[in-house]
């Protein structure tokens, strides 16, 4: 589904991502995790088209079709989702109205006419009570003055109207609470499909308990330079970094 | 004697036919009588205007709006009409159900008002109003006590206008809609004077828009309005300006209110108009009155809209609102100048007022200047005021889920505004308000 060859970023000619090659299949999870400062939510936002990165090398396919050529709101459409890390506040766009010009941008790119009001507000009770989002700040202005981990469970809700193909999560779990935490991952979990895929940026092994990973990724200075499956988690949990660092940078 | 020499030898060469034009005519049509009862207050405005000249932007309310180059333009100071213009219908408002008044070159067109009897209305071209009882105690009672020269000009030398009484105790039941055309075949000063009265106890809408006949000249606009909001009386008044970029206005309007009264004004201006100045002054003239001063000027091009206001608290326990958003495009200036007074009589005063500017051309630009000048010791006021841009974070988060960059700015936009749009009354303005916003983005 996802294929990410040789991948070049840098900001302000700063590089970041400095040849980074990635596989993603229909229906696996991968998780990313690494040091503080090593790319990941650079590789998140170059995914989603985010244009203070330049891309200077290498390149992203989705089934085939150049992401990069692409605006942030077509890869959207084509089916990729980022769960922000730190997601933004807008006073005075409401939660719902935004999700229904979402999606129904995403129809009309797909040829699909706009859902009735009935069905979308069926759709939004559904998916309300699948991440367990509070029908209040459903109805409030977009992440103004939501807690942290209010903000999360908001993007896990995005991701569950907008039924993506392709979901990255970036440190969903950091500032969720142990409840919220088996929320939102119970959520992610019952998402996955033979037809989607995750990628779950993480610090800790914990969530990993919860969604389980098909590949864990160490992804270090700009590069994915250890591939492995769950246990590998475990190794870093217990071990750090440092063990990496040293055959990486010896 | 000096000082008098050399103000009357700038004022000549900077504007010289206009202004020379302006003074001869006003004076010969005194010397012939033509205004009967009013000649006296016109000769006395006249005199005023010709102390005061136009102003320059040594003048501090008119420090970054640049009226020489309009006002050195020649003019013609009569209407050449454009035939068969149906220019009026750019005012249409979606919806709509309304008293319709259209106003072509500041005449009162009967041809195309709606022009029908309704109980407790009275609406005519003011100079049919001249003997009125309420005429006589109202005009000039307060906007010629303001220093504005464009008053003066306009009490001395007006030609046309309207009068609008809602009789007491008089609620009308649909809004009154103005509609201002400029539809001269020739670069034409117009001015226009409008009375406005709300009897005790009457509630009205009034709504005004300002259009331009794809085939007129340019035009420059002095305009004056004065607005009498009785005790109790309610008043819910809305500008839309919507004017074609060779149209330019100077338009002021001096509110009263008695005890008790509500009047509400909301201010929005669109991309067209080259240069719009609005003075808005509300007076509360007695205890328990509230006012509302709400604006949008969204602006692009080269355009200019200043929009000056005064909010006078004269006696106590009264409250006054007022927001304004300019949201600048291009190359665009606004100017938003919000004096709030309150008087030594007026204790318990309650006065907000906020200004946000969202800048997004580059190049455009924003003054903006609160002035709050408070005598009385037990009041409440509040203002602020915010300048930023566009939110790039916003936009972006907005687009990763799908939502087309025209489409996330018109959301955008429409955030910002909401604090003033949720405040209109009337929800069908609103909308339409809405549109036009979503129209004058590029
Ligand atoms: N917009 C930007 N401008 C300047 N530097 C940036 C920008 N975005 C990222 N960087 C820099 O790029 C590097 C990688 O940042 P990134 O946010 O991708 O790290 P991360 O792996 O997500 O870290 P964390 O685990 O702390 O979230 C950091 O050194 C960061 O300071
Ligand atoms: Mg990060």
């Amino acid at each position: 589904m996802l294929s990410i060859r040789n991948l070049h970023a840098s900001v302000e000619d700063k590089a970041i991502l400095k040849g980074l090659d990635l596989e993603v299949k229909a229906g696996e999870v991968h998780a990313i995790m690494g040091p503080n400062g090593s790319g990941k939510s650079t590789l998140g936002n170059v995914l989603a088209g985010r244009e203070d990165y330049e891309v200077t090398e290498g390149e992203v396919l989705l089934d085939g079709k150049d992401l990069l050529e692409l605006s942030p709101e077509d890869r959207a459409r084509e089916g990729v989702f980022l769960a922000f890390q730190y997601p933004v506040e807008i006073p005075g766009v409401s939660n719902i109205n935004f999700l229904k010009t979402a999606l129904n941008e995403i129809r009309a790119y797909k040829g699909l006419p706009p859902l009735e009001a009935r069905e979308f507000l069926n759709r939004v009770k559904e998916k309300q009570k699948l991440v367990e989002f509070d029908a209040k700040l459903a109805n409030r202005s977009l992440n103004e003055g939501f807690s942290g981990g209010e903000k999360k469970r908001n993007e896990i809700f995005q991701l569950a109207m907008l039924e993506p193909k392709l979901g990255i999560l970036d440190e969903t779990d950091s500032g969720l609470d142990i409840d919220a935490l088996r929320i939102v991952a119970n959520g992610v979990n019952q998402l996955r499909t033979e037809n989607n895929a995750f990628v779950v940026i993480t610090h800790y092994q914990r969530l990993l308990e919860y969604i389980v990973p098909d590949f864990v990724h160490v992804l270090y200075n700009g590069r994915i330079v250890r591939s492995g499956t769950k246990e590998l988690a475990l190794e870093l949990e217990e071990k750090g970094y440092d063990w990496i660092k040293e055959t990486v940078d010896a | 004697m000096l000082d008098e020499v050399a103000a009357d030898t700038m004022i000549t060469q900077t504007s010289d036919s206009l202004y020379t034009q302006l003074i001869k005519t006003a004076g010969e049509r005194l010397s012939s009588g033509t205004t009967g009862s009013l000649d006296e207050i016109r000769k006395q405005a006249l005199e005023r205007f010709k102390a005061a000249g136009f102003p320059t932007v040594k003048n501090e309310d008119w420090k970054y709006t640049n009226i020489q180059p309009l006002v050195n333009q020649p003019y013609a100071l009569e209407a050449e009409p454009i035939s068969g213009g149906a220019a009026w219908e750019k005012a249409r408002i979606p919806d709509l159900d309304a008293y319709r008044v259209v106003m072509v070159n500041g005449q009162y067109s009967s041809e195309l008002s709606s022009d029908e009897e309704i109980p407790g209305l009275q609406i005519m071209p003011i100079e049919q109003a001249f003997e009125r009882l309420c005429f006589a105690k109202y005009f000039t009672a307060y906007a010629d006590k303001t220093d504005n020269p464009f008053v003066a000009l306009n009490t001395a030398s007006f030609t046309s206008g309207l009068f609008i009484e809602v009789g007491k105790n008089t609620q009308l039941q649909k809004p009154i809609h103005i509609i201002h055309v400029a539809a001269s075949a020739n670069p034409f000063f117009s001015q226009t004077r409008n009375l406005y009265v709300m009897g005790a106890f009457a509630e009205a809408e009034i709504i005004e828009s300002f259009v331009t006949d794809d085939a007129a000249e340019r035009s420059l606009s002095n305009h004056v309005t004065e607005i009498m909001v009785r005790e109790n009386a309610k008043l819910q008044h809305y500008y839309l300006q919507v004017a074609g970029e060779q149209s330019n206005y100077l338009n002021h309007t001096e509110i009263h209110q008695e005890k008790h009264s509500l009047y509400n004004n909301y201010n929005c201006s669109f991309p067209g108009a080259a240069f719009v100045r609005n003075n808005i002054n509300v007076r509360l003239g007695d205890s328990e009155v509230e006012s509302h001063l709400y604006g949008i000027a969204l602006t692009a091009g080269s355009q200019l809209v200043d929009n000056h206001t005064i909010v006078d608290h004269m006696k106590p326990n009264c409250e006054s609102y007022e927001w304004y958003k300019n949201i600048t495009q291009d190359t665009s200036t606004a100017v938003f100048n919000g004096k709030i007074f309150v008087r030594l009589d007026a204790q318990k005063t309650n006065a907000f007022q906020q200004n946000n500017n969202m800048l997004i051309g580059e190049k455009s630009a924003v003054y903006t200047k609160p002035q709050l000048e408070i005598f009385a010791d037990d009041v409440k006021c509040s203002h602020g005021c915010t300048i930023g841009q566009f939110d790039n974070e916003a936009l972006f988060y907005l687009r990763a889920r799908g939502i087309s960059e025209a489409q996330a700015r018109i959301l955008l936009i429409h955030a910002f505004a909401f604090d003033v749009t949720s405040r209109f009354a009337n929800d069908t303005v609103r909308q339409y308000v809405e549109h036009l916003a979503e129209e004058g983005l590029q």
